[in-house]
């Protein structure tokens, strides 16, 4: 009964049991994947009638010459290394400080949580409300410091620096949980022994927690490049549904929403979709390379 | 002496860091309260002369706001219920039933995983709109019935209940629907409570997928219609605030209380990379 193979009868109840979940997941993930490659090579197409009458690599020919497109690349990147390392750096450093932290240190870590669960449209407009360029907080603050009032969200120079300041607030509690999470899976023995053998807290710093940490930081770093690639829901909300002054803010999903959502042009918007995906590809690639040469378990 | 100070220095920069994270909120409530001269006043105020409660009402009053609620709420419900009801079936046969093609179904399962979803928008759209089901409840909620992530951190539980406890209840005669749903569901309560407060966190913040689906008021979930609330707004920034106020007060809410849970969540999907 328990350890019987898979039969034709035990097969037939798995897939009850699978039923529902399959029908969905066909539906909406499956044949959408392979869709939107195919509709990535649609050069005519009709949506109201569904018909296809051309295929080719035009739409990825249109890519590589649209400037739109190249900007929409080099924003997204300049995105990700603006605020991933900072990103995880900083974590790292109040994950570690709020380890030592005892006294209320369940409030502190409530506190720096909170941004992940507040909707980002809401706090996006928070933070378009500190970014004011006259009688916003970010610009008095600054003006302590003697700083003249910067035009954050109105001047291209720096209206993706005040998307990439936000996103690493926003993401700051997520990374900090994680990083918190492998210090307590750290066996104490490690520093125990270390500290037998004389290693001072500089030493054990460098040659326990940093090692041990290791499949964390890099797990933080892939999930943070991941997910700043499809950044989206900032953009549209800190400027109000455009993406920033000149285009500073045109990101590769804001293109897709574009070219999908207010040109129509459904084949582009599924082609620059796919030219997302390899670049995800290509991250998860090189994690699985380094992290099998690198990375100590 | 010395480490006594490192002590000091060690809480003030969490405290500094902790006020930082807290700033916009406190911003966003100070202004949600103030009149429109003091929104405005040089230097900033933190707290208003009195406080003008009535720019929540006020907020309330100029979108539907009370609509776009009662939207995040059967969206949040219904998406959320539907997704646990399909995970936790599925998650049982792969943790306990044998069939054929189990393994090449769970690789092409974790393959999709890896898909970033906004791939998935076009298609999508085509599909809903083709059944006539844009701008309905059906497009905000169908795409979302099935999560392969909560498969998969359901199955990992299930499996790691004892096989012994299988055995009884089959040698009592427990069927395998009663054994899922009286057995191993009440024994895996903690994750099913941390992959459902994920689940309502994410459907309640979800933007991209609603605003393309809907187009009215009626069917607009509540970041959307606080995105479209903007327009209106204009530059009345403590009736901005009041609305931003309490679309996010639920969730802090709902966070507050079941922070543990949260919590276990995340590290079990993050850590599962």
């Amino acid at each position: 009964m328990l350890n019987e193979k898979a039969s034709f009868k035990s097969t037939a109840k798995a897939a009850l049991y699978l039923l529902p979940m399959l029908v969905i997941t066909i539906t909406f993930n499956i044949w959408p994947i392979i869709n939107s490659f195919l509709m990535s090579l649609y050069t005519k197409y009709d949506f109201y009638t569904d018909k296809v009458s051309g295929w080719g690599f035009d739409n990825f020919v249109y890519l590589w010459n649209d400037p739109d497109f190249h900007l929409a690349v080099r924003n997204t990147l300049v995105f990700v290394v603006g605020v991933v390392p900072i990103t995880v750096i900083l974590s790292l450093i109040i994950a570690l400080l709020l380890n030592q932290v005892k006294f209320i240190s369940g409030f502190f870590r409530t506190v720096y949580f909170l941004p992940f669960v507040t909707s980002t449209v809401a706090i996006a407009m928070v933070w378009n409300w500190m970014f004011h360029s006259n009688y916003g907080l970010v610009n008095y603050f600054l003006s302590w410091f003697g700083v003249h009032p910067i035009n954050w969200l109105t001047d291209p120079h720096y209206a993706l620096l005040a998307l990439i300041i936000m996103s690493i607030w926003k993401s700051l509690g997520f990374n900090i949980i994680l990083f918190l999470v492998g210090l307590n899976n750290i066996d104490h023995g490690y520093y125990e022994a270390a500290e037998i053998d004389g290693a001072n807290a500089r030493q054990r710093f460098w040659n326990i927690t940093i090692p041990m940490l290791s499949p964390i930081t890099f797990l933080v770093s892939v999930n943070g490049i991941i997910g700043s690639f499809k950044v989206f829901d900032e953009i549209f909300a800190l400027f109000q549904g455009t993406p920033g002054p000149g285009k500073a803010d045109l990101t590769i999903v804001y293109y897709l929403y574009q070219k999908f959502y207010t040109e129509y042009k459904y084949p582009i918007a599924a082609a620059s979709g796919v030219v997302l995906f390899f670049l995800i590809l290509l991250v998860t690639l090189v994690q699985l390379w380094y992290s099998r040469k690198h990375v100590h378990y | 002496m010395a480490k006594k100070l490192s002590k000091v220095l060690l809480y003030l920069i969490v405290i500094l860091g902790a006020i930082t994270m807290l700033i916009p909120f406190l911003w966003m409530i100070s202004t949600s309260l103030k009149t429109a001269p003091e929104t405005i006043a040089v230097p900033p105020i933190w707290i208003p002369k009195s406080l003008q409660w009535g720019n929540y009402i006020k907020a309330w009053n100029e979108a539907p706001f009370g609509q776009y609620f009662i939207n995040s709420i059967i969206v949040t419900v219904v998406t959320t219920v539907g997704q646990l009801f399909t995970s936790i079936l599925a998650a049982f046969a792969f943790a306990r039933l044998k069939f054929y093609g189990k393994n090449i179904l769970f690789v092409i399962f974790l393959g999709t995983m890896m898909i970033p979803g906004e791939m998935l928008i076009i298609p999508n759209f085509v599909t809903l709109s083709h059944l006539g089901l844009i701008d309905h409840y059906g497009a905000l909620i169908l795409p979302w019935l099935a999560s392969f992530f909560t498969v998969f951190t359901l199955r990992q539980t299930f499996q790691s209940t004892p096989d012994q406890i299988y055995y009884a209840a089959k040698i009592d005669g427990a069927s395998d629907w009663k054994y899922l749903w009286q057995v191993l569901v009440p024994m895996s309560k903690s994750t099913i409570t941390a992959v459902t407060v994920l689940q309502v966190i994410g459907s309640w913040n979800a933007f991209m997928w609603p605003l393309i689906v809907t187009n009215s008021d009626k069917m607009r979930t509540l970041p959307v219609g606080l995105q479209a609330f903007t327009t209106d707004a204009g530059t009345q920034y403590q009736l901005l605030m009041a609305a931003s106020t309490f679309v996010i007060i639920p969730m802090v809410i709902l966070y507050i209380f079941l922070q543990k849970y949260i919590i276990a969540g995340i590290s079990k999907a993050g850590l599962k990379g």
